[in-house]
C-alpha cells in the first residue's frame, strides 16, 4: 500500500498548525521553543514531500539547511531562557511584564 | 542508486564570482577573525581594539561594494553562483548601506560598552555576523538564501538584544524577540516550502519564469505561499498588525542595538521583500498588492497615532519606526522602478537618521539605559545645546521637514504611489506624516523648554494611583520590598520609578550634563550633517538610488 503525497502534505499542515497554536496558547518558554521546532519540521516534511513528487534533489538539500538553522536557533533560545531564569527563577511568558504601553 | 552514483561522478560545481560576494565575505571574515582573536589571546581584548577592527571591517566591505558598483555600472546586472546571488545595483546599495550602518553602530556601542563595563569582543562579533546576514538578504536571489540571510541576521540579533545581562528588561526583550522572531521565521519557511511546491523551485528567476509561462491566478498553494511569505516579512519589518514585538524589544534592548535593529534588520528585510515580490512575483501582483496596501495603511496610522501616547522615548521611536515601515511599504505598493528607487532612498536616509537618534538616546539614557523617559530630555537645550540641536535635526528629518533628507524621502514615496493611482494610500500617508510631526516636535519642544515650565509632562494624562505613588516614593521600593506590583508602579508615574530606583547621586547626574564620548560625537555629527547636507543638496543621493535598480527577471 502506498501513501499519497497529499497525506504527507496534510500531516505537515496539521503539525505546523499545532506548532503555531502551541506557541500562541502555551506560556512556558521551553514548550514554546519546542512548538517552533514543530513548525520548522513541518516545513521540512513539506520540502521533502515536494522534492519527492517533483523528483528534484534540491528540496531535500534544503532540509539540511533548515536542520542546521533550527539547531542554532534552539541553542540561542535556551541561552536566553537561562539568562532570564537567573533574574527571576521563572521563565513563564506571563511573568515577563516589565514593559507595557 | 546507480543513477545517483552516475550524477555524483559528473557533479560540476557552479562558477563562483567572488567579487559579487566580496563584501559579505569580508564582513563574515571580520567577525570570525575577531572571534578567533578574542579566544586565542590570553588577555581580554580592549573594547577600543574591537571597535577599531569592526570599523575597519566595515570600511573594507564598503570599499569592496564601491568596486562592485563600478563593475555593475560597466557590465550590467547579472546573477552569479548558479543563480543564487543577484549582482545588481540594488544588491550593491545594500552592501554599501549595511557596512555604513554597522560602522556607525560600532562607534556608538564603543561608548556604551565602556560605560556599562562590558569587556570582550562578543558584541562586535555578533554585530558583524548580523550585518553579514542583512547583506546576504540584499543579494539573495533564491528563497532559501533569503531564509539563511534572515536567520544569520536574526539569531545574532536575539543575543545582542539580551546583551545587557544585568538589566532584566534586556533578557525579557530578547526572549520576546526570540519567540516572535522564530515563529515568523518558521512561517516564512513554510511559505518557502509551499512556494517550492507551487512553482517547482526556490530560485527567484526560475519561479518568475514558471509563473510567466502559465497563468495561475487562482492556485491556492501559490496564494497561501505568498500570504505566509508576506507574514514573515511583515514581522521582520514590523508592519502592523505584526508589530507587537517591536516596542518592547526596542525599549528593552541596549540602545545601540535598538538603533541597529531599526536600521540594519529593516534594511535587510525590505531588500528581500522588494526583490521577492516586486521582481520575482511581479506577475502575481493582483494577489499580493491589496495585502501590501492594508499593511502600509495600518502601519502608517497605528504607528503615528500610538506613538503620540508614549512617555518612553525608545518606545516612541519604535512606533515611529513602524510608521516609517509604512512609508517604505508605499514604495513596495507602487511596485515599479520609481517605487523601488524611492523605497531605497527612504531606507538610506532613514537608516542614517535612526542610528543618529539612537546614538543621542544612548548617551542621554545613562548607565543601565535607565533614563529614557521623555522627562529626561527636559531642558537639554540649555545644558547641552549642540546635542539638543543634533537631536532636533534628526527628529525633524524623521518628521519630514523641508531641508532635511526626510522631506524628499517622504515626497518620493508618496509621488510613486500617486503615479500608480494609489490616491487613498497617498492621503493616508500625508495625514500620518502630519500626525507623526506632532510627536517628533513634542520631544524637540521638551528639549528646548526650561525645566519646570513646560506643562506637557507625562503626569498630566496618566491617572495617578496613590498606592503606587507611595510605593514608588518609599526607599524600600528600590530594593523590591513592596507590595505594589511593578506594572501598576510604572503605569502610575512613568519616569518617577526610574528616579526612585537610582541612588541620589545618579539622579543629579542624569539631570546634569551627560558625558558624550568622542566616537559618539562623530556619529551624531555625521548623521545630523548627512541629514541636512543631502536635504539641501539631494541630487547625488537621488541619483545613487535611481541607479541602484533591481534586476528585473
Amino acid at each position: 500500500m502506498t501513501v499519497g503525497a497529499d497525506w504527507y502534505l496534510g500531516l505537515a499542515a496539521v503539525v505546523f498548525a499545532l506548532g503555531l497554536l502551541g506557541v500562541l496558547v502555551r506560556r512556558q518558554t521551553l514548550v514554546m521553543i519546542m512548538c517552533v521546532e514543530l513548525m520548522l519540521n513541518a516545513a521540512n516534511l513539506t520540502f521533502a514531500t515536494f522534492a519527492r513528487s517533483l523528483t528534484d534533489i534540491g528540496g531535500q538539500v534544503l532540509v539540511f539547511f533548515v536542520l542546521v538553522v533550527a539547531s542554532a536557533e534552539a541553542v540561542v533560545g535556551l541561552g536566553i531562557a537561562i539568562t532570564i531564569f537567573r533574574h527571576k527563577a521563572d521563565v513563564n511568558a506571563d511573568s515577563l511584564d516589565r514593559m507595557k504601553g | 542508486m546507480t543513477h545517483l552514483a552516475a550524477t555524483a561522478s559528473t557533479i560540476h560545481l557552479p562558477h563562483v564570482n567572488y567579487v559579487s560576494i566580496l563584501p559579505i565575505l569580508i564582513m563574515m571574515g571580520g567577525a570570525l577573525l575577531l572571534l578567533l582573536l578574542s579566544s586565542l589571546l590570553r588577555r581580554i581584548i580592549s573594547t577600543g581594539v574591537c571597535t577599531a577592527i569592526t570599523v575597519m571591517t566595515s570600511a573594507a566591505a564598503a570599499v569592496a561594494a564601491i568596486v562592485q558598483w563600478d563593475q555593475v555600472l560597466a557590465n550590467g546586472a547579472q546573477t552569479t553562483i548558479a543563480g543564487a546571488v543577484a549582482y545588481d545595483g540594488f544588491s550593491v546599495l545594500i552592501q554599501l548601506l549595511v557596512p555604513l550602518a554597522l560602522g556607525l553602530t560600532a562607534l556608538v556601542a564603543d561608548g556604551y560598552l565602556k560605560r556599562e563595563g562590558v569587556v570582550g569582543g562578543e558584541f562586535q562579533v555578533l554585530a558583524m555576523a548580523s550585518a553579514s546576514g542583512a547583506m546576504v538578504m540584499g543579494a539573495a536571489n533564491d528563497l532559501i538564501v533569503v531564509f539563511l540571510g534572515l536567520e544569520i541576521l536574526s539569531i545574532a540579533l536575539y543575543v545582542l538584544a539580551a546583551f545587557n545581562h544585568r538589566r532584566a528588561e534586556s533578557g525579557e526583550a530578547a526572549l520576546k524577540y526570540f519567540v516572535l522572531g522564530s515563529v515568523s521565521s518558521a512561517i516564512f519557511l513554510y511559505g518557502i516550502a509551499l512556494m517550492y511546491g507551487a512553482t517547482g523551485s526556490t530560485n527567484l528567476a526560475k519561479m518568475a519564469e514558471f509563473l510567466a509561462r502559465r497563468a495561475v491566478l487562482s492556485n491556492g498553494l501559490l496564494l497561501a505561499a505568498m500570504a505566509l511569505l508576506l507574514v514573515g516579512f511583515a514581522f521582520k519589518v514590523s508592519a502592523v498588525p505584526f508589530h507587537m514585538w517591536s516596542p518592547d524589544v526596542y525599549q528593552g534592548s541596549p540602545s545601540p542595538v535598538s538603533g541597529f535593529m531599526a536600521s540594519v534588520a529593516k534594511a535587510g528585510a525590505f531588500a528581500a521583500l522588494l526583490r521577492v515580490f516586486v521582481s520575482s512575483l511581479a506577475t502575481q501582483r493582483l494577489g499580493w498588492q491589496p495585502v501590501i496596501w492594508v499593511l502600509a495603511a495600518l502601519s502608517l496610522l497605528v504607528g503615528a497615532i500610538v506613538a503620540l501616547n508614549q512617555q518612553d522615548v525608545k518606545r516612541m521611536l519604535a512606533y515611529s519606526s513602524i510608521n516609517h515601515a509604512g512609508f517604505i511599504l508605499l514604495g513596495v505598493d507602487a511596485a515599479d522602478a520609481r517605487g523601488i528607487s524611492s523605497a531605497l532612498y527612504y531606507l538610506v536616509t532613514y537608516t542614517i537618521m535612526v542610528i543618529g537618534t539612537f546614538a543621542v538616546v544612548t548617551v542621554i539614557a545613562g548607565r543601565q539605559d535607565r533614563a529614557t523617559g521623555l522627562l529626561e530630555f527636559r531642558g537639554l537645550a540649555r545644558r547641552q545645546p549642540v546635542l539638543a540641536l543634533a537631536l532636533a535635526i534628526l527628529l525633524l528629518g524623521q518628521a519630514g521637514a523641508p531641508f532635511t533628507t526626510g522631506f524628499l524621502a517622504k515626497f518620493n514615496v508618496i509621488e510613486a504611489v500617486v503615479l500608480t493611482h494609489g490616491y487613498t494610500l497617498a492621503v493616508i500617508a500625508m495625514v500620518s506624516a502630519a500626525v507623526a510631526a506632532f510627536f517628533y516636535l513634542r520631544v524637540a519642544l521638551t528639549m528646548f523648554s526650561p525645566v519646570g515650565e513646560f506643562g506637557d509632562g507625562p503626569d498630566d494624562d496618566v491617572p495617578l494611583d496613590p498606592a503606587a505613588l507611595v510605593g514608588a516614593a518609599t526607599p524600600g521600593a528600590a530594593s523590591g520590598v513592596t507590595t505594589v506590583p511593578p506594572r501598576a508602579w510604572s503605569a502610575a508615574m512613568p519616569g518617577i520609578d526610574e528616579l526612585a530606583d537610582a541612588p541620589p547621586s545618579e539622579v543629579v547626574e542624569a539631570r546634569g550634563k551627560v558625558p558624550v564620548p568622542p566616537a559618539t560625537w562623530v556619529v551624531i555629527g555625521f548623521c545630523a550633517l548627512f541629514t541636512v547636507v543631502f536635504g539641501i543638496y539631494p541630487a547625488p543621493l537621488v541619483d545613487f538610488a535611481q541607479h541602484a535598480t533591481l534586476l528585473f527577471i
